[in-house]
């Protein structure tokens, strides 16, 4: 079958660009067309309603930037030179990343009109690679949220695949952006699940490294001792790719981890043989709210997620690995009520350099002095959720409470990374080389379900909140459809600076699976566009 | 919305009132009902954290990853390196004068 351009995976664009059989330029304006097709409407801060057909991923399009970059590369090559690992490739950045000379808003009405004086270090790169820019794409506000809907820029992202439904966040207008084919890689970050849970309810790839794997320079800081840059791509081998180019040591940060940067792509295709892969109960049943009621209790995740693990196990049995049942993780049910109070505390602490003085929004009446202008800059900048987030940071690190509170969750922490340390442990019990578990509890929920509850938004993040605070990798991989046709996400699990692991355990996946008839089924949004 | 379990703390209007002080925020008075709701919805998921038998001495965790020297940065020596950003960056403040950022009346307390 033909494809357009804009449909090719990263590498057979790469390797497509670098043969000759077509341009840089050429597979930009597949992508434009594409985003003229079905992206519709831009968002902006008046509340405009969707259009009904957009699937509205990104907050600003980079169309001028996209085409020099594209140029740049074909004539390094029509010079004899390599214009690097991504030459050609279209790239969506969560505009949570400055990238220098763009509006650089995280979704927030108190960033829009910042423009970046400088690029991410992950970002610029992609870019030194010979990936092209098209566009920022939108986020929940400041990235707290699992749904894109507290986005100061309205209309929202659509889930691709329905678009009554969200598309996941807080990387939710990446993911969406790859599944519609807007772009064939996208640039992310995970403090709860933001790269996992997006990319599960969109049906595309999501990788969070190993805290410290990729640089955070540029980063829009949210908690920054879990913050996680990382790759978002339509399937295993383009995450890889993605991964080696944003990976190790940057000057800039501290906490990038002095650790080799492997050639993540080189043993993609060596299988599962051997391999011990681990289920744990804990992830099947655990407490979370009610979906009806609201109340806590302990519950299994929805059938067809706990169904998509038991199959995906199979597979990989049946390609080589050996499958350890019963992994204890029993701290995982904690991952939530401990990331209220340790992401909230670092929430509270970086939305502090937001007051209208030195960039950003402020507010332009009249003032009494400058508390007041700081007072009515955060007002109106912020919306709810950051409020929410930096009135609860301070709460729960107030002296009187911070023992009780912010003290008890980093030890709560600690009992969690302990749960990994022992499931992979190659002296202990388990010895497991990874865990599989499902990405999130349920499919992705209507558009408005959620939102403004956010108890049960952060409860979005059960099964992928354990991995940020303990700092390990972890991939969502899309694993097939549930009844309503809505993509189901597999999670694997692997210990520090393992992603070479878990890309291949990822791509066996994809080969075990990959005559399965859902591999075929393009999301809806996609019904009537141009395939060729 | 999470079910309150009777006498479980909750987050008072006037604690509340102060949290609004310090974070230098102006909310208009919805905004003020549904924030501090959602504050004691959050401290009754913050709760199940009392559940657990933490061990004595169980250090805490502030990186989940362990930052050991062979992993670290090293130090980067203390020289200067001016920025050919300066312009860049004064251009995006609200007010600049001659290269000075502009802010209203700054508010101060005459010592006693």
């Amino acid at each position: 079958m033909n494809q357009a351009l804009c449909d090719l995976p990263a590498y057979r664009i790469v390797a497509g660009v670098k043969r000759g059989d077509f341009s840089a330029a050429e597979v930009l304006e597949s992508t434009l067309a594409r985003i003229e097709a079905v992206e519709g409407r831009p968002p902006g801060l008046e509340g405009e309603p969707a259009d009904g057909i957009g699937v509205h991923a990104f907050i600003s399009l980079t169309p001028e930037r996209a085409r020099a970059q594209a140029q740049a590369v074909d004539q390094a090559l029509s010079r004899g030179e390599d214009p690097g690992p991504l030459a050609g490739v279209p790239l969506a950045v969560k505009d949570i990343f400055c990238l220098a000379g763009t509006p650089s808003t995280a979704g927030s009405r108190i960033l829009r009109n910042f423009v970046a004086p400088y690029s991410a270090t992950p970002a610029a790169r992609l870019e030194r690679a010979g990936a092209v820019t098209v566009g920022k794409t939108n986020l929940d506000e400041f990235t707290f949220g699992s749904s894109n809907e507290s986005s100061a820029f309205q209309p929202s992202p659509r889930n691709p695949w329905d678009p009554t439904r969200v598309p996941g966040g807080s990387s939710g207008g990446s993911a969406a952006a790859l599944a519609a084919g807007m772009a064939a890689l996208s640039l992310g970050t995970d403090t709860a699940g933001s790269i996992r849970q997006p990319a599960a309810f969109c049906g595309v790839v999501g990788m969070k490294p190993t805290y410290g794997r990729v640089s955070r320079y540029g980063l829009i800081a949210f908690a920054s001792s879990i913050d996680c840059p990382g790759p978002m791509a339509r399937n295993v081998t383009d995450a890889a790719l993605m991964l080696g180019c944003i990976a190790g040591p940057d000057s800039f940060d501290a906490t990038s981890a002095q650790v080799p940067v492997p050639d993540y792509t080189a043993g993609l295709e060596q299988g599962v043989r051997g391999l011990r892969i681990g289920l744990s109960p804990d992830y099947a049943r655990l407490k979370f709210p009610d979906p009806a009621s609201g109340e806590l209790r302990e519950q299994p995740i929805a059938a067809e997620a706990q169904a998509a693990v038991e199959q995906a196990a199979q597979a990989l049995a049946a390609a080589g690995a050996e499958i350890i049942e019963g992994v204890p993780m029993p701290n995982t049910q904690y991952g939530v009520p401990a990331y209220f109070v340790i992401s909230r505390v670092e929430a509270a602490s970086n939305l502090h350099r937001y007051d209208g003085v030195k960039y950003g929004y402020r507010f332009e009446g009249e003032v009494a002095d400058l508390l007041e202008l700081y007072r009515k800059s955060r007002g109106r900048g912020f919306g709810p959720q950051p409020k929410l987030r930096i009135l609860m940071g301070m709460y729960v690190s107030g002296a009187q409470y911070e023992k009780r509170y912010y003290e008890r969750a980093l030890r709560v922490r600690t009992l969690i990374r302990q749960d990994f340390e022992q499931a992979f442990d190659p002296a202990g019990a388990y010895r497991v080389d990874c865990l599989l578990t499902a990405t999130t509890p349920s499919t992705a929920f209507e558009l408005g379900a959620i939102y403004g509850d956010s108890v049960l938004m952060q409860y979005a993040d059960l099964l992928t909140v354990p991995a940020d605070h303990a700092g390990v990798p972890a991939i969502s991989l899309p694993a097939g459809l549930d009844r309503s046709g809505l993509p189901l996400g597999l999670q694997l699990l692997g210990p520090d600076f393992s992603e070479a692991r878990l890309l291949r355990v990822g791509r066996s996946f994809e080969l075990a699976t990959g005559e399965q008839s859902w591999r075929s089924v393009h999301p809806p949004v996609l019904a009537g566009v141009s395939h060729g | 919305m999470i079910t309150r379990e009777p006498g479980s703390e909750r987050v008072s209007p006037e604690v509340f009132e102060h949290l609004v002080q310090l974070a230098a925020l102006e909310l208009n008075p919805e905004e003020a009902e549904y924030l501090r709701r959602e504050m004691n919805g959050q401290l009754t998921a913050i709760r199940e954290l009392e559940a657990i038998q933490v061990p004595e001495g169980l250090p805490i965790t502030s990186h989940g990853v362990p930052y050991t020297p062979d992993i670290s940065q090293p130090l980067r020596q203390d020289r200067l390196q001016p920025s050919a950003r300066a312009e860049d960056i004064l251009a995006q403040a609200p007010e600049v004068e001659e290269r000075y950022i502009v802010v209203p009346d700054i508010p101060r307390t005459e010592l006693e």
